[in-house]
């Protein structure tokens, strides 16, 4: 298919990794910070043929992964009341709250789809107009834009059974919470491609500046990946930090306008809670009092829920890159997709579900003194 | 869920009030919504997420992007650069 095949083409992905290890004096550490793109590197094997050149780390960008508990928690309570049809991303369904997944709301009873498109959820609302129907609005940027619309057409059509629970989060402060931490090992960031297809990449240059870190707007085929990887090492050798565009077809420094128009409108700022990884300030959206009526969060008031998380599941140091899945000692074993102990086992963009499918069991090690 | 899939516009329409389309992916066909790429017309590649074309793919810059990596391809071909790789290993 056109603007995939020529950009899986192995040809190239030799050409570009042979630059790379040409280029790379010592083993750089990058963080690639979306869910797909870790699944993409895994998927054609990127990390094992770039072994000793980049180590690459794996970033929070799994939306299901840093969906806080609190918030499952309260999507399985609207979930189960009588009259709610709950309406969520499939991806959410197997992701465990404290105690049970929506899946088992399900067959217990509840009213849960799965939707492919927020929009989806809105001609549930308008076909069942004696039900409520709620939507669970999670993800990054790349969904903030079908999650406004829903609720900007719910509104245009006067539904009053529409409603949203409302948890996104946003890369750029993630970013800084990575690079603020004094245990991070992270040297340069690839950037989420599809992110700044919408968001543009005006917001990496004052956080390259001060932390003097490469960025670089990376994609998700193959050659994407190693053109974004190939851009970082080489300003990484020359002691450069830039924020850098390795995904011209896809993104432009500003972004899509009309996307972030409606996303102004429909969403504000706020501090959000990372599963696993704590408050990060200012690094979510809620809805604007123009939508505040659309809240399912207020329509449902949801009370007296006590999280409880896993105490053995290590996810959250892996969303920030500090360990990897196989240094779980659950991993694989006690821990698999068909019986995950956290979301990031879970998600088709979760980093255990990725070396899982992929078969990276064993840490990869890095030869003594490496000269490439 | 959030993973962005490119795909060509067979046809563009309105249907409650928003612009939408049909998007090709290679032979799958799905109803995908347009509001976001008013410039796009058929026959044009967008990258879509859970429904909704995020951007039109820049025809230019995809072919610049390919002609680059061809004559750096070429360059590392000549000073002996190239990956040592059993052949055929990504495909």
């Amino acid at each position: 298919m056109k603007y995939v095949e020529e950009y899986r083409d192995p040809a190239q992905v030799q050409k570009l990794l042979g630059e790379i290890r040409a280029a790379a004096t010592r083993r750089w550490t990058l963080m690639e910070i979306c869910g797909g793109q870790t699944h993409a590197i895994m998927r054609h094997g990127l990390d094992e043929l770039l072994g000793e050149a980049v180590e690459l780390v794996h970033g929070p960008g799994c939306p299901v992964c840093v969906t806080p508990l609190e918030m499952i928690d309260q999507a399985l309570a609207i979930a189960a009341r009588p009259g709610v049809i709950f309406a969520s991303y499939g991806d959410m369904l197997r992701v465990p709250g404290s105690g049970k997944d929506l899946l088992t709301v399900r067959a217990e009873g509840g009213d849960v789809r799965v939707v492919y498109s927020p929009l989806d959820a809105v001609k549930l609302a308008q076909a069942n107009p004696d039900r409520q129907v709620v939507f669970f609005a999670i993800g990054f940027e790349t969904t903030g834009p079908a999650n406004a619309m829903a609720v900007v057409q719910a509104k245009a059509l006067g539904l009053n059974n529409f409603s949203m629970l409302v948890s996104h989060v946003c890369v750029p402060p993630a970013i800084e919470a990575i690079l603020s931490s004094p245990v991070s090992r992270v040297q340069a960031f690839l950037t989420a491609g599809h992110v700044s297809a919408v968001m543009g990449y005006w917001e990496y240059p004052p956080l390259v500046e001060q932390y003097h870190v490469p960025m670089v707007v990376t994609g998700f085929e193959p050659v994407d990946l190693l053109r974004g990887i190939r851009a970082a090492v080489r300003q990484l050798e020359a002691g450069r930090a830039e924020t850098e565009n390795a995904y011209a077809r896809a993104v432009t420094l500003d972004g899509n306008l009309p996307a972030q128009a409606v996303l102004r409108r429909v969403f504000e700022a706020c501090d959000r809670q990372w599963r696993g990884i704590g408050l990060i300030p200012m690094s979510g959206w809620r809805l604007t009092p123009e939508f505040a009526a659309y809240d399912a969060g207020q329509r449902f008031a949801v009370t007296g829920i006590i999280t409880r998380e896993s105490t053995v599941c290590i996810a959250g140091q892996i969303l920030q890159g500090l360990k990897k899945p196989h240094d779980c000692p659950l991993f694989a074993n006690q821990c698999t997709p068909a019986t995950p102990l956290g979301a990031t086992m879970v998600s088709s963009e979760g980093a255990c579900a990725a070396y899982y499918r992929y078969r990276r069991f064993v840490p990869q090690t890095a030869p003594e003194n490496v000269h490439v | 869920m959030c993973l962005g899939i490119p795909g060509k516009i067979v046809d563009i329409y309105e249907a409650n009030s928003l612009p939408m389309g049909r998007v090709d992916y290679g032979g799958i066909i799905k109803e995908v919504c347009l509001a976001y790429v008013p410039e796009a017309r058929p026959g044009d590649y967008v990258i879509v997420h859970v429904g909704f074309a995020i951007n039109r793919l820049d025809e230019a810059e995809a072919l610049a992007t390919l002609e680059v990596l061809n004559e750096v391809g070429d360059m590392a071909r000549e000073l002996g650069l190239e990956a040592d790789l059993p052949p055929g290993v990504l495909a």
